[in-house]
């Protein structure tokens, strides 16, 4: 495979849309945590907009972090965790992993963009 | 004589860089000692700090000389004119790894290396990297302690752990074992705390908080003259709590931006024109019962 396309697969991997489960409630984001990366690492909501996180591991304890709005979780293998989110804010947002999980670590973070709702 | 600066003018000593930065515990006097204070003897010394040496990183883009900075920084020390009381390294002394039995011999290298210091009183306190993915058990192996207090010439040192718990708390525990080791002392017992982490949420979107560290600092704030000394985020940094003072040490493998001056607290690249730019340990002035003079060295 060459550099392009495996470049291309991550960026899909990472961009993942979000994963909606029910009609009728809110959406709900599967955040997959593994060393060292979150899947997706790019997450866009709409302000005022409540969505449930659901968080997995597949191999440690991490931890998710997003200081902006209070909300942090930890995320343990083979227990999926269920936050119920609402951003009350637009804005660019940083999440990481603050349980320190190896080499790579500081590395572990991604974006959440709330856009106004319209 | 008591010479006074103002809060202004501390901060802008204190932001120097290379420069020496005056200190204190009590307010922002400067050089109150006068061979009695307060009633009590006086006997100046000083210690060094040198933090985050990370031994077993590679990375030439950001220190092409890893393997042998902490060297040089040792014949720094051992080049003093007048060697100090006490060395302590305020964590990452290695570099994180999976490998349990790497980790071992980069602690073994490390002990190694600093045995090569004239000053034989040395302390130490973990990092993450040297004591998150075990618990600390090969730190202990290696080095003692996880957290520990102990008196020097009238100061009272205590030194905390805020990262063998990955999550980066001190714990219940070890906060019942400060409150304890705190309750018989009294309110102006000089004290000086060393952490890796910082204790207060210095910039919680990069994790440079301590999860419990509010609760520490709350049972400083009831001395009267308490100066704290950490490492962990690699650059040179001052920020009060009340009337506790935290003083940031430079790393010993490569500095990293200042809180959120960044997009991401990625390692500052290696500049060939600047070799070790960034880079130091300091050297701490006690005049017990008052003051801290803290003097920053730079690698060269």
């Amino acid at each position: 495979m060459n550099h392009y396309l495996k470049k291309c697969l991550l960026c899909m991997l990472l961009l993942a849309p979000l994963t909606a489960t029910a009609d009728t409630g809110p959406t709900v984001i599967v955040i997959k945590a593994s060393k060292f990366l979150f899947q997706p690492a790019k997450i866009e909501l709409k302000k005022g907009q409540t969505v449930i996180l659901e968080f997995t591991s597949s191999d440690r304890m991490h931890g998710f972090s997003l200081p902006d709005f209070a909300v942090r979780a930890d995320i343990e293998p083979g227990n999926p965790l269920r936050v119920s989110f609402t951003p009350d804010k637009a804005g660019s947002f940083v999440f990481r992993c603050d349980i320190f999980c190896g080499d790579g670590h500081e590395e572990m973070a991604g974006e959440i963009i709330v856009r106004d709702g319209g | 004589m008591a010479h006074l600066i103002d809060r202004r003018q501390f901060l802008h000593l204190a932001g120097i860089g290379g420069g020496v930065a005056f200190v204190s515990g009590l307010g922002f006097d400067v050089f109150a000692a006068d061979g009695l204070t307060d009633g009590l003897p006086v006997e100046d010394f000083y210690f060094v700090q040198l933090s985050d040496t990370h031994w077993g990183f590679k990375g030439a883009d950001k220190n092409p000389d890893a393997a042998g900075t902490l060297q040089k920084a040792v014949a720094a020390v051992n080049a003093l004119d007048k060697p100090p009381d006490f060395v302590v390294f305020t964590g990452d002394l290695t570099h994180t790894t999976d490998d349990a039995q790497e980790r071992r011999r980069r602690m073994a290298e490390f002990k190694a290396i600093v045995s090569e210091l004239k000053v034989k009183q040395v302390k130490f306190i973990p990092g993450e990297h040297d004591a998150s993915l075990d618990k600390g058990e090969a730190y202990q192996a290696y080095f003692g302690d996880l957290h520990y207090s102990f008196d020097h010439k009238g100061i009272h040192f205590i030194a905390l752990d805020n990262v063998s718990d990955p999550a980066a708390q001190l714990g219940p525990t070890q906060l019942a074992w400060l409150q304890a080791d705190l309750q018989v002392l009294p309110a102006n017992t000089p004290i000086v705390v060393f952490t890796h982490r910082p204790l207060f949420d210095l910039y919680a979107k990069w994790d440079w908080t301590t999860r419990d560290g509010q609760q520490a600092i709350d049972m400083l704030m009831a001395f009267e003259n308490v100066v704290v000394f950490y490492g962990h985020i690699h650059q040179e940094h001052h920020h009060l709590t009340g009337h506790i003072p935290h003083h940031a040490a430079k790393s010993l493998i490569f500095p990293l931006p200042a809180p959120g001056s960044a997009p991401k607290r990625a390692p500052i690249p290696w500049d060939p024109a600047k070799p070790y730019n960034g880079l130091g340990f300091r050297n701490i002035e006690a005049y017990p019962w008052k003051n801290y003079r803290v003097e920053e060295k730079t690698l060269t």
